[in-house]
């Protein structure tokens, strides 16, 4: 019965487990060099879910075959499946600009486009055809509202955007990709590069957004993920070493690989 | 500080005494620095002073109201300049029409979409253009490019659009033509457009296309709107660039441009450009003074436009950098 329920499923090309995200037997290689093994996980819907792992295991690698920003890189090479709500995202069929709307990104460093405020964040709607001056004020007044940045900035819009502070910076990008409104949020170590106080800020950003919004966080810092995740993957040289709720994972991890990661043996 | 430290560990690197050498290597590196651009300074308003000169002498000869006449007889002193900046213009003005699209479309290609295995061979192909020398490009235009116009585009385009445009009229079928000269110095012009445009648009960081991208742009999109966005002042500066290169081009034009002295008024006419002009008669040039100073005034024409486009560009491009912020 098993077997024929998982020959519908092949035939459907629908994942076999629930989830918002649903990654299988994912492979990536940077030309001969193997990056990702195998992965295959489900990410839960509306939950933040934090990826960790020692510099170097393909944290960044995994985030970004997560809405084919992977494609970008020369020589990058993809098999395996990612579903994005049952769509295979790698399916021939399917267009990445597409996908990669519906899956935001932040990024490590804040990479404001070197134009206004107000341009920065009416970028994404303008590019998908959005040309009512009065929708996209209101799309730029959401959004800066939901990244928490509204009432700095409200009366500097048309200034440029790289007078902001770092973390302001990094919180108008989180206003751009909540702009042409994803399902999913990435965020690459989005306060890696962040004074304590603007991380404390997008961290609770991030606890408000969920909500919302799947959020996929890549940390370097266990504290951060003990505080904001409720969902832990942790990867290793590649791989899917362990993966479940926050609290399994950091009260009773089972892998020896993960028990050491959380004791600092990697860092 | 840092510096310090830095000779100390060369000190321990290379046994000798450094500091001392290194001393006098960075002032012989100045003393020939500042000889390279008190020479350049000195060689630019040289040329100037020279051209200035002699246009004054040309006017104080009385020849000034000539240059716009169309009248060349230096025999009766009449130096009449018009032919020959008509037809600098003309065949730059086709030289730019056809090298700009083209350039600028191969450089979008060359610096967004190429695969990276195929950049580089051609890469290479470009640069290799860049170094034909000009005489080499003249007598393709003259094997291949002034036969194809006096026997296939001449009655082609002429017997069809000639008959409503006057651009495309065939007035005379020599094949020695503008046309014929545009697409030389278009080629010619090509490399230099592609190169610039392309190193400015590489130039962009790859962090802003990601923000593009990431937000869901297509990659024509992000190409659009942020990468030329940001790179317009740089390629800007390489049309000018080529500009002045097509503008000052003397070789090969002057081996297909068929050198008539006429006021062109169509595609198929030949011309007889300025630097043509120029180049054609040196030998009178030395012997008759007023001669001298018709030619040395068309170098003047040549010389103040490039400078003046020069200016303007850095103008511009100066305006440009700053909107981009
Ligand atoms: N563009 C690339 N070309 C080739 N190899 C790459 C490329 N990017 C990453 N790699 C390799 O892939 C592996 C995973 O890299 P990735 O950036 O995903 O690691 P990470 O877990 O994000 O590390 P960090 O914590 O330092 O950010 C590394 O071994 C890296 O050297
Ligand atoms: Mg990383």
């Amino acid at each position: 019965m098993l077997s024929s329920k998982s020959l519908k499923n092949l035939q459907h090309s629908r994942p076999s487990v629930q989830g918002k995200i649903v990654v299988e037997n994912l492979n990536v290689y940077f030309g001969k060099h193997h990056v990702l093994k195998n992965l295959s996980i489900a990410i839960p819907d509306r939950q933040v879910t934090a990826i960790i792992g020692p510099s170097g295991c393909g944290k960044t690698t995994f985030l970004r075959s997560l809405n084919r920003m992977i494609e970008l890189v020369d020589g990058a090479k993809v098999t395996g499946k990612v579903f994005l709500d049952g769509l295979n995202i790698y399916s021939p069929k399917v267009d990445s600009s597409d996908i990669r709307r519906r899956v935001g990104m932040v990024f490590q460093k804040p990479n404001p486009l070197p134009m206004s405020i107000y341009d920065n964040v009416a970028f994404g709607p303008r590019i998908h055809g959005i040309r009512n001056k009065k929708v996209l004020d209101k799309l730029v007044e959401e959004s800066l509202k939901a990244a928490g940045l509204w009432d700095e900035v409200k009366n500097r819009l048309k200034d440029p955007a790289v007078s902001l502070s770092g973390g302001q910076q990094q919180r108008l990008c989180i206003a751009r990709a909540l702009a042409v409104n994803p399902e999913v949020l990435l965020m690459d170590e989005p306060t890696a590069s962040l004074d304590p106080i603007s991380s404390a800020k997008i961290e609770s950003l991030i606890r408000e957004l969920k909500r919302k919004y799947t959020i996929i966080v890549v940390t370097h810092n266990l504290q951060q993920a003990m505080r904001i995740a409720d969902y832990v993957v942790f990867l290793f040289m590649g791989e899917l070493i362990e993966h479940g709720a926050a609290d399994e994972i950091f009260t009773s991890p089972r892998n020896t690989k993960t028990i050491e990661y959380l004791r600092g043996a990697f860092s | 500080m840092s510096l310090k430290n830095r000779s100390t560990f060369f000190t321990d690197r290379e046994g000798a005494n450094p500091r001392s050498l290194r001393g006098k290597i960075d002032k012989l590196s100045s003393c020939f620095l500042a000889i390279a651009s008190i020479s350049s300074i000195f060689v630019v308003s040289t040329i100037a002073a020279l051209l200035l000169y002699n246009f004054m002498k040309f006017c104080e000869q009385g020849f000034l109201p000539s240059i716009l006449s169309d009248v060349w007889l230096p025999s009766k002193g009449e130096y009449g300049l018009l032919p020959f900046i008509a037809g600098t213009l003309w065949i730059t003005a086709v030289a730019m029409t056809i090298s700009l699209p083209l350039g600028f479309l191969t450089a979008i290609f060359m610096a967004e979409y190429i695969p990276r295995k195929m950049h580089s061979p051609i890469k290479s192909l470009i640069e290799l253009l860049a170094g034909i020398p000009s005489v080499v490009y003249g007598m393709w235009g003259l094997m291949v490019l002034v036969p194809l116009v006096r026997d296939q585009l001449a009655p082609l385009i002429g017997g069809s659009l000639g008959k409503v445009f006057p651009l495309f009229r065939v007035n005379v079928n020599i094949g020695f033509s503008i046309l014929a000269a545009g697409i030389v110095l278009s080629i010619m012009v090509l490399p230099i457009m592609i190169s610039t445009s392309e190193e400015v648009m590489r130039a962009v960081p790859m962090e802003y296309r990601e923000a593009a991208l990431a937000l869901g742009a297509t990659r024509w999109q992000a190409t659009k709107t942020v990468v030329l966005r940001l790179a317009s002042p740089g390629i800007f500066a390489g049309i000018i660039l080529s500009f002045c290169r097509a503008f000052g081009e003397t070789m090969a034009v002057l081996m297909v441009a068929g050198n008539v002295i006429t006021v062109p008024s169509s595609l198929f006419d030949p011309a007889y450009p300025l630097t043509a002009l120029i180049a054609n008669h040196l030998p009178e040039m030395i012997s008759i003074p007023s001669y001298a100073y018709a030619l040395l005034t068309a170098g003047f024409i040549l010389f103040v436009v490039t400078f003046s486009f020069n200016v303007i560009a850095r103008l511009v491009v100066r305006r440009l950098k700053r909107m981009g912020q």
